[in-house]
């Protein structure tokens, strides 16, 4: 079912900060290799969108959101541990 | 990091927001730095959030300064529920935008993957910031954050960046950081030792346990630019919030010194006292239970009320309605002062705690009276509770307090029997910081009690070297002189009995000279009698004597008128004289 599932995400940013550019690219490369075709990726950045940090409960930059499909989950960091975030995301199997 | 340095107030002098702590704006000689970082660590329970949520508080309720809680550890309705009672008026202040709660716990579903900052929590934070125009903002219990940094490089780099925010945003900032219980130097430890030395100031909460009472305190460990009351102060969380006890504030000037006298209520003590004790001065009472101690703190009470001042009354031993039932056999009467208002009777047995918690309630209960005669009955229950160590730097403070509010103090100690301390002073050791000092005893003496007062000190008044004994009866409360013979006092009966016994010896006298006076009166009776005889005697002599002069005379003139009457009769000498005469003419 998870296969066939479209993936939305939208990840915090904060300006061009190291972290944040790193989780973007890691982000990118996640969805190249295990959802090709099959996700969306909304960046908001909160130098720029401070209201929505605060409306949406943003602390920590970067923070990834999968907003669908549920259950939804967050993930802070650059996302450099891959095990990690496919583990959170529930894409471990598709990586095996 | 563009504004890593504060513009304008680099070169200002320092100046400091109120925390709205009572004591601690006077340790901190006006509060924490205003526009730069303090970090408040303490243990679990140890009050680190009320007092940043007091601060928050009073910035806004009584400065009118915007705040911003930044919750990383409660949710901030918990919080606010806590804080309901403190009466901050929280719900109102959020109502009116002056106090902004901001939620920031990681969501327990929350995963960590490579590194991260709070960039997104500082620019929100901007947002905030610009809309209720904060000048205050608490970070609460940020290591909860920094824990799930990846590597120390990291919380080290989100410290300076939050430092550096706020100094850039010139908040006046309190960050809260948990330390390991017990033992506040486990915080030196990296990261937050690094903190420590970045911040402006630092302050430490403790929570620790003394021979089984609570015993909280804080202590200001660094403080740039200021000078601070280095030492440990023992604070609590009372009814209206974070309470720090001090000794004395920094730049106290003395305080005023009154040459007033109040009456002690009992008309004799004054007379000893010179006049009775002065206006803010401390009156230790000492005495073995049952010495009348509470009977004399009554009277004064009572005399304080009288003149139209507002009293406190706090006794620890019994209920204060059984203090006034008790005082009114002695014509003591409280209870109409209790009525109008004027007497505030406490019964600190409900006050559970140490003997800090004794002395912050006591002086709220006093300001909140506006009482200008205190009194505490007995001191010496505080040392009951917690170390002697920290009772007796509390009775310090008391007298402390007592004097620089003008406050007249009369509290009474109670001595241990077992102990045998006789007159060697009170547990407290206060005796030696009080102004007047009255010992009350028991004499035994032909098997009987009986109270005797003396007064073992009072400075800047002459006062008597007597002792004195005390009798309570309905009448009321009075000194008797006592009387001294073989060098020993008499009291009780046996002074009764040398009273009686005088005025036996006076009555007997009274008589006997009654008696000597009538004798002498007949005496000279008597003799008024004799001299009247003697006189009538006198008078009958004389007309005795005049008579015998009389018939003498008499009768010599007979005899010669005869002789002439026979001569001229005869005719014959009368004759021959008359020749003789013719002759020699």
């Amino acid at each position: 079912m998870a296969r066939r599932a479209r993936f939305k995400f939208r990840i915090y940013v904060a300006g061009e900060a190291l972290n944040s550019v790193q989780a973007l690219a890691n982000l990118r490369s996640i969805c190249l290799i295990h959802l090709p075709n099959r996700h969306g990726i909304e960046i908001v950045d909160v130098f720029k969108q401070p209201e929505r940090a605060l409306a949406d409960g943003i602390f920590m930059t970067p923070t990834l959101v999968k907003l669908s499909p549920s259950p939804a989950t967050r993930i802070v960091g650059s996302l450099s541990h891959l095990p990690t975030v496919l583990q959170a995301l529930g894409l471990e199997a598709v990586a095996a | 990091m563009r504004n890593v340095f504060p513009r304008k107030q680099r070169f200002k002098s320092l100046t400091k927001a109120k925390t709205g702590v009572v004591g601690f704006d006077a340790i901190t000689g006006g509060g924490l730095p205003q526009g730069r970082t303090t970090l408040l660590l303490g243990g679990p329970g140890s009050g680190k959030t009320v007092f940043a949520l007091q601060f928050l508080a009073h910035g806004a309720n009584a400065h009118k300064e915007a705040g911003i809680f930044v919750a990383f550890e409660e949710a901030s309705t918990r919080i606010m529920n806590n804080a309901a009672s403190f009466g901050w008026k929280l719900p109102e202040l959020q109502r009116r935008k002056k106090l902004y709660f901001m939620d920031a716990q990681p969501l327990p579903n929350l995963v960590q993957s490579g590194d991260f900052d709070l960039g997104g929590m500082l620019s929100a934070l901007e947002v905030k910031i610009k809309e209720t125009g904060a000048r205050r903002i608490v970070f609460d219990a940020l290591d909860v954050l920094l824990a799930l940094l990846p590597d120390l490089a990291a919380e080290r780099r989100e410290i300076y960046r939050l430092h550096a925010w706020l100094l850039a945003h010139d908040l006046t900032a309190i960050v809260t950081l948990k330390s390991g219980a017990d033992d506040s130097y486990s915080i030196s430890q990296q990261p937050f030792g690094f903190m420590q030395f970045m911040v402006d100031c630092a302050v430490i909460l403790n929570h620790g346990v003394v021979t089984g009472v609570s015993q909280r305190s804080l202590r200001v460990q660094k403080y740039r630019g200021s000078s601070f009351d280095e030492n440990e102060s023992a604070f609590l969380i009372g009814a209206s919030g974070f309470e720090v006890a001090v000794a004395h504030a920094l730049t106290r000037a003395d305080s005023k010194v009154s040459s007033e006298r109040v009456s002690s209520g009992v008309q004799r003590l004054d007379t000893m006292l010179g006049g009775g004790y002065y206006r803010g001065a401390s009156v230790l009472v000492t005495g073995f239970s049952g010495t009348a101690k509470t009977t004399l703190c009554g009277a004064f009470a009572e005399a304080a009320c009288k003149r139209g001042e507002r009293t406190l009354f706090v006794c620890f031993d019994t209920n204060s309605t059984e203090v006034v039932r008790n005082l009114s056999s002695v014509g003591i009467r409280l209870d109409r002062y209790v009525k109008n208002g004027s007497l505030r009777m406490i019964s600190a047995r409900v006050i559970t705690g140490s003997a800090e918690t004794y002395l912050v309630r006591i002086k709220a209960l006093a300001k909140e009276h506006r009482a200008r005669c205190v009194v505490i009955d007995p001191v010496s229950a505080w040392s009951k509770s917690g170390s002697d160590l920290s009772a007796q730097s509390v009775a310090d403070r008391l007298i402390d307090w007592s004097k620089g509010d003008g406050t007249t103090l009369v509290c009474t100690s109670l001595l241990d029997e077992m102990s045998g301390q006789g007159e060697g002073g009170s547990q407290l050791q206060i005796s030696a910081l009080v102004d007047t000092w009255i010992h009350l005893n028991y004499l035994m003496q032909a098997g009987e009690r009986n109270r005797g007062l003396s007064i073992v000190k009072s400075r800047g008044t002459s006062h008597s070297n007597q002792v004195r004994e005390l009798i309570l009866s309905e009448a009321g409360v009075n000194l008797a002189d006592t009387y001294t013979a073989g060098g020993e006092v008499l009291m009780g009966t046996l002074r009764w009995e040398k009273e009686r016994a005088e005025r036996a010896a006076h009555e007997v006298a009274e008589v006997a000279e009654k008696l000597k006076t009538v004798r002498l009166d007949a005496e000279e009776a008597e003799l008024e009698v004799r001299l009247k005889s003697l006189q009538t005697e006198l008078v009958a002599k004389q007309v005795e004597k005049d008579l015998l002069v009389r018939t003498t005379q008499s009768e010599k003139g007979e005899a010669s008128r005869g002789r002439t009457q026979m001569k001229e009769l005869r005719g014959a000498d009368a004759a021959t004289e008359r020749r003789k005469g013719h002759r020699h003419g």
